[in-house]
């Protein structure tokens, strides 16, 4: 073909910008619309320039809190299998989503952190350096939340929160490149404490059961804070460490202490087996039990310990019947996995699916500008009603769900654990934005 | 929390929590003392114990067959395991015997997470043993009382055998000194053999009576196997009744230091057996050149 050009008099010069052309005309269309002029930061552009996004999960699936990650795990699963398709209900949450998130289908691996904080940064760095994660996320353990903040500040690829309790992690741990859509400790107690004082009244004395790490130590103070305003003190804190096998000695300090009310922090399997063995030594005879931060499956795995108990969540999944998109993912859920979700698949869920609508009015990976769409603070729709997300401190306001324990004869099947309570919206209970030392850090 | 009541109660809690310890870790230290291995998969067998036993509950809603189950089990699983694996490696650096038994710990436990998930199951005590009972000086779990009495019964049925019958005699003369026992014309890997299926029964009984205490989860021997691990070194490796005594220990400690400030009761622990380690490095009771 070149030799029949050359015949028909084409010059070698013409030639060289024909095929220049041909060039320019066969690549330029394939390279990415948003490579625009933005400089490359973090994993973008490499991370998105084919036609696939990698996102980076890690979930403890081994440890004391290896059956809520499967959990989280699974509402992942599913938001990434609804945004490749284009499922209807992301499309109620991400309006611009069609198919994957800017036109990209959506990859992932998965990593057991363990609830290791060591674990899940080095594995989410291999998932950075190697699979050019344009974004990651993690936590469960809120120790796992502010390791990857940090390591998702330095790396400027953005870190979408899982389960994390801690008001660290949008307080004096904030990073301008993380993001969390769930309930923390102060929402918590903010949302629970009225409940439990209009319930058992003033001035009554409080012991609490707290995990040795950022979540347990701010839970417990949030609620230590909000408690003592009605008069309420604490007469013992029983500090544990984590994947503690036995709390017999720490619920002698309890027994022995005179608590009218059994305030229990500990998280996972931990909590599991402290509820056990709080009934064991007749704890739960003397004093009445309030779960702050509610752990997905206790009440199954307590064998109806939670009958009567007080506790704040993300979500219950009765809570379909006010809300349209609860209902939607409820159905979606239990028709994969076979039963009603709990609140770590919803926020894997919610928050996936933000993440996806954040990119798309952005119209770009490049993480400032997607940033700066959460940043707007916009209102946004969720599985529990319209939220938004705080410019200053990248926390999503959103509402606390408060629930009691079912009797068993009130239970309409075998997932009816909880009647909801309230559902608490969220701009009440938050605290002022620089209340926890926030710093939000550079986007570059 | 500080006071004579919660005194007494965290010492007798102590001294419960202690008589498991020293169950666990008399397996073990039996092990290590007669075959030198140090079996890492200690913790996954006791788990397996409490899995076999719960299996059990499940067909036959028996606890003694249970228990009876879950020993068994575990002892026929650590005569396969010995004889499958171990015996080839009792001539290798210890480090291939660490490996090679964390290793099989990891496939123990994934495996039974793979069959019964990682979520928690329920061993409810016998009818006999269920509810509180009232010491006088504190109210007490009765199947946590139950326990002291069934520990103590193992503890001396494992002493009789080493302590009073020829196997035992065989065994503490094998922790001595294994070529000699050899070369009298005693068949030293049968009784490694027996042994290694008694150090994994007792981890296995000890998963199954501890059972009904906590719940289930296929993580419940790494949690224990670091205190175990502790045990033995206070109270010396290869020790029988120092793993009763640094069981003991161990307990008082967890407990009591937990009155004082529960964030340091296994601070506490640790510490002590540093201190051990340096005033007498083979441990309480433990015979120098062992450890």
């Amino acid at each position: 073909m070149t030799d029949d050009l050359i015949r028909r008099g084409l010059s070698r010069r013409g030639l060289l910008q024909t095929t220049a052309g041909l060039i320019g005309g066969t690549v330029l269309p394939a390279m990415p619309a948003f490579a625009e002029d933005k400089p490359a930061i973090g994993s973008y552009p490499a991370g998105v320039s084919g036609s696939t996004a990698f996102i980076g999960i890690s979930v403890p699936r081994t440890g004391t809190y290896a059956v809520q990650g499967e959990d989280e795990l699974k509402g992942y699963q599913l938001a990434i299998e609804h945004i490749n398709e284009g499922h209807e209900l992301i499309k109620k949450i991400s309006p611009k989503t069609s198919k994957g998130v800017l036109g990209k289908e959506l990859k992932f691996g998965v990593a057991d952190s363990a609830a290791k904080p060591n674990e899940a940064v080095q594995a989410q760095q291999r998932f950075i350096s190697e699979n050019k994660a344009i974004m990651i996320t993690g936590g469960t353990s809120s120790a796992v939340a502010v390791a990857l903040n940090k390591l998702a500040q330095r790396e400027h690829v953005i870190f979408v929160c899982g389960i994390s309790g801690s008001n660290d992690t949008t307080g004096k741990d904030c990073v301008r490149y993380g993001f969390r859509q769930n309930f923390f400790g102060q929402t918590a107690a903010a949302a629970i404490g009225p409940v439990m004082v209009k319930e058992f009244g003033k001035g009554k004395k409080a012991a609490y059961l707290t995990p040795d790490y950022t979540y347990g130590h701010t839970v417990t103070k949030s609620m230590q804070d909000f408690l003592a305003s009605a008069g309420w003190t604490t007469v013992t804190n029983q500090v544990a460490p984590l994947g503690a096998p036995d709390y017999s000695s720490y619920l002698l300090n309890v027994a022995n202490s005179g608590a009218d009310v059994l305030i229990n922090v500990n998280w996972g399997h931990d909590a599991v087996l402290s509820t056990q063995q709080a009934k064991q030594f007749g704890v739960l005879d003397k004093m009445k039990l309030v779960v702050p931060y509610q752990v997905p499956f206790i009440a199954r795995e307590t064998g109806g310990l939670m009958q009567g108990v007080y506790a704040a969540t993300d979500y219950w999944w009765t809570i379909e019947d006010k809300f349209p998109l609860a209902r939607m993912f409820n159905e979606a859920f239990e028709k994969k996995y076979g039963y009603k979700p709990e609140w770590g698949a919803e926020n894997s869920y919610v928050s996936f699916a933000h993440w996806a609508r954040m990119c798309e009015e952005a119209g770009s990976f490049n993480p400032p500008d997607v940033i700066k769409a959460y940043e707007k603070g916009e209102t946004i729709p969720s599985l529990v009603g319209d939220v938004h997300y705080r410019p200053e401190d990248h926390q999503c306001i959103r509402p606390v769900i408060i629930v009691k324990g079912k009797q068993q004869k009130d239970m309409k099947n075998k997932e009816d654990w909880y009647d909801v309570v309230e559902i608490v919206p969220g701009e009440g209970l938050m605290q002022k934005p620089d209340a926890f030392g926030c710093h939000l850090g550079d986007y570059t | 929390m500080i006071s004579w009541p919660n005194l007494v109660s965290q010492l007798f809690n102590g001294l419960a929590l202690g008589a498991l310890l020293a169950l666990i870790s008399s397996g073990l230290t039996i092990i290590y003392g007669t075959l030198g291995v140090l079996n890492l998969a200690h913790g996954a067998m006791f788990m397996i114990g409490g899995y076999a036993g719960f299996v059990t509950y499940q067909y036959t809603e028996s606890f003694i067959l249970a228990v009876i189950a879950g020993s068994l089990f575990v002892m026929l699983l650590g005569v396969v395991m010995e004889r499958v694996i171990i015996r080839h490696f009792y001539h290798r650096p210890h480090e291939d015997q660490l490996l090679v038994t964390f290793g099989l710990g990891i496939c123990f436990v994934e495996l039974v997470r793979l069959i019964f998930s990682s979520q928690s199951q329920l061993v409810p005590p016998p009818a006999l043993f269920q509810g509180i009972t009232n010491l006088g000086f504190m109210f007490y779990p009765t199947y946590r009382l139950a326990v002291v009495g069934i520990v103590a019964v193992a503890l001396g049925a494992l002493f009789i055998i080493l302590y009073r019958t020829r196997l035992g005699m065989i065994v503490r003369a094998g922790i001595e000194d294994s070529v000699m026992v050899d070369s009298l014309g005693i068949n030293v890997y049968r009784v490694f053999m027996i042994v290694f299926g008694i150090g994994a029964m007792a981890a296995g009984f000890a998963g199954i009576v501890n059972a009904p205490v906590v719940s289930l989860t296929p993580g419940i021997g790494d949690d224990i196997l670091v205190q175990t691990f502790v045990v033995v070194v206070i109270g010396g490796v290869g020790s029988f009744p120092g793993a009763i005594l640094g069981g003991l220990i161990a307990g008082e400690i967890i407990s009591v230091t937990s009155m004082f400030n529960p964030g340091y009761a296994y601070v506490m622990l640790f510490a002590a057996m540093t201190l051990v380690l340096v005033v007498r490095p083979h441990g309480l009771l433990g015979v120098p050149g062992r450890e």
